[in-house]
């Protein structure tokens, strides 16, 4: 006789393929997937109350503990919500380095995906090649900011502060060589060709991606799904391009597309995003390099943006408005702003609701993590068990940004 | 609204004479259009917004909440729409006092389900219709709904306790 029931096995939430704190309850027929329940909220703090909480500056830093693996990207688009908000914006200078950071942070988060992807699906190279390259962009970063990850470095008007010389040229330390940004980029897209030499035409690769997961277009926009997800379904939406934001209209690159909807579409959209967003970078420092190197990075602001710090040794007004914006903090007008930007998972927003104090009313995120993790389910459905973890890789879904 | 892109003022144009004059623009910033929508009429506002072909806001950006506590009724729901056809962003405001359900948007967008079920985790909104009605970024058995203005931060139940050691309460006592 025949058994017809089907199993419930838990999966998660320890085990590594889930990308950290993520349960699965899955329903198996066999080995054939009925059904998938994602349980999320095993990393929730209340990021969005503390928000509520903190100071607008202060909040940056609670948006680079969202989606740890893109921490510029979300501290660009709170900080867009505030300066809409302020009715602040940076001038060219301030632009094209956030251009330049936020492109860098998009290969640096491709960068894991594709590790770890690879990972999931037993190539175990491309993983120690991919971490190779982050870990020279998150040299780039420290020195940027003095931090590798947790940056807090994109502010409203601006940056921090303009991006010192090595940060171009790189410098010797301990008698090692680290790269600045222009040797990074030129050698990078060699690199691409090297992670490619190892997947896209690599068999088992491909039996493990083409026609595992699909989604259609219109499912795909039924699902509220955002990124490259969405794009290798067809749909030819980009934030970058769609609502142009920071300077992204005079930036010349292309949306790559897919056509199947499959993982193996989503690889390729991704691994095309990372020429794309080299070609941008590229673009970013030829304009940056026809600007002074004393043209300033911040929009001058004083209700808004701190002076200059040279300037407090001899300007009295400069020293009170630093006071100021550093004790009482910002104070924008009353209003409600979302500005969302093209993270390298999806739409992310922050929906700030200002009362005309130096702290939010609500400040909400649009975690594209979140979102896209609900089409799990719809992905996985009739396929094996094995293909459920192509599938959620496929997501490109981080934990810290789900539960916040 | 001078200031407006060609697009939304044509959405408004679009939404007035289906609508009439129920439909109000709020008070926004410059180039953003915020509609006032009565709760009764959300579903057929989001679904002529999503279904007209001209207009196509097929895409949901966003779902949520604000808590406006003291004003009555206490809450703001919020949504975030984009149109696919003319990158046209639009956000509509429905006032909703305490306890009163909402529509949900499942049905016409599938993805509209983590958001809605994250609202009511946070702000305990209800929402009818919805498939799937549960908590789903606080744990199981939690109590309260932290994003309320009136859930303070740190009054937090802890779940542990020092039964050897007399709490400072119990002496007093």
């Amino acid at each position: 006789m025949r058994q017809t029931e089907t199993l419930t096995v838990n999966m998660g939430p320890q085990h590594p393929s889930t990308h950290g704190v993520l349960r699965l309850i899955v329903e198996l027929d066999g080995e054939v997937v009925q059904a998938v329940k994602p349980v999320v909220g095993y990393l929730h703090t209340g990021m969005e109350k503390e928000l509520e909480d903190q100071r607008y500056i202060q909040g940056i830093t609670v948006t680079d503990r969202m989606d740890y693996l893109s921490p510029l990207s979300n501290n660009l688009a709170y900080v867009l919500s505030i300066e809409q908000l302020c009715g602040l914006a940076p001038p060219p200078k301030g632009q094209w380095l956030r251009v330049l950071l936020v492109e860098l942070q998009r290969i640096s988060s491709h960068l894991i995906w594709l590790g770890t992807h690879a990972m999931d699906l037993g190539a175990t190279t491309v993983f120690l090649y991919c971490l190779r390259e982050r870990e020279a962009i998150l040299d780039l970063f420290e020195m940027a900011s003095g931090v590798r990850l947790m940056t807090t470095f994109i502010r409203p008007g601006g940056l921090r502060q303009d991006l010192p010389r090595e940060f171009y040229e790189g410098y010797s330390r301990d008698g090692k060589r680290i790269q600045g940004v222009r040797e990074f980029i030129a050698d990078f897209p060699r690199r691409v060709d090297d992670y490619e030499a190892l997947l896209t035409t690599n068999p088992i690769f491909l039996r493990r991606t083409q026609g595992v997961g699909v989604i259609t277009a219109d499912d795909a926009v039924d699902w509220c799904l955002t990124g490259p997800i969405l794009r290798a379904s067809g749909v030819n939406y980009d934030v970058r391009r769609t609502t142009p934001y920071s300077s992204y209209e005079q930036f010349d690159f292309e949306v790559p597309l897919g056509t199947n909807g499959d993982v193996y579409d989503r690889y390729l959209v991704r691994v095309a995003e990372l020429r794309q967003s080299a070609r941008i970078v590229t673009q970013a420092l030829a304009k940056l390099a026809t600007l002074p190197d004393e043209a300033p990075v911040n929009a001058d602001h004083r209700d808004y943006v701190p002076p200059p710090k040279e300037e407090l040794s001899w300007s009295m007004e400069s020293l009170i408005r630093h006071f100021k914006i550093w004790t009482e903090g910002l104070l924008p007008p009353v209003g409600e702003a979302y500005v969302p930007v093209e993270s390298a998972k999806g739409e992310i927003g922050f929906y700030v609701v200002s009362d005309g104090t130096a702290r939010p009313l609500r400040a909400h995120v649009r975690p594209p993590s979140f979102v896209n993790l609900q089409a799990l389910e719809h992905l996985a459905k009739g396929h094996m068990i094995a293909d459920l973890v192509a599938c959620l890789g496929s997501i490109d879904i981080v934990l810290g940004e789900i539960d916040r | 609204m001078d200031d407006l892109a060609p697009a939304l003022t044509a959405t408004l144009e679009r939404l007035r004479g289906a609508f009439g004059e129920q439909l109000q623009p709020a008070a926004a910033l410059p180039g953003n259009l915020t509609l006032e929508v009565p709760l009764d009429l959300l579903l057929p506002v989001v679904r002529f917004l999503r279904d007209s072909e001209d207009l196509a806001y097929r895409h949901l950006s966003d779902l949520t909440a604000v808590d406006r506590l003291p004003r009555q009724p206490r809450f703001d729901m919020v949504y975030h729409l984009l149109s696919l056809a003319t990158a046209a962003r639009l956000r509509l405001r429905v006032a909703v006092a305490e306890a009163v359900a909402v529509p949900s948007l499942t049905g016409l967008w599938k993805g509209a389900n983590y958001l809605e079920r994250e609202v009511f985790d946070m702000f305990g909104i209800p929402f009818s219709g919805h498939p799937n009605l549960e908590r789903i970024l606080t744990p199981d058995g939690f109590e309260g709904h932290p994003l309320r203005r009136d859930f303070s931060l740190g009054s937090e139940p802890v779940t542990f306790d020092i039964p050897h050691r007399k709490r400072f309460s119990d002496a007093a006592n």
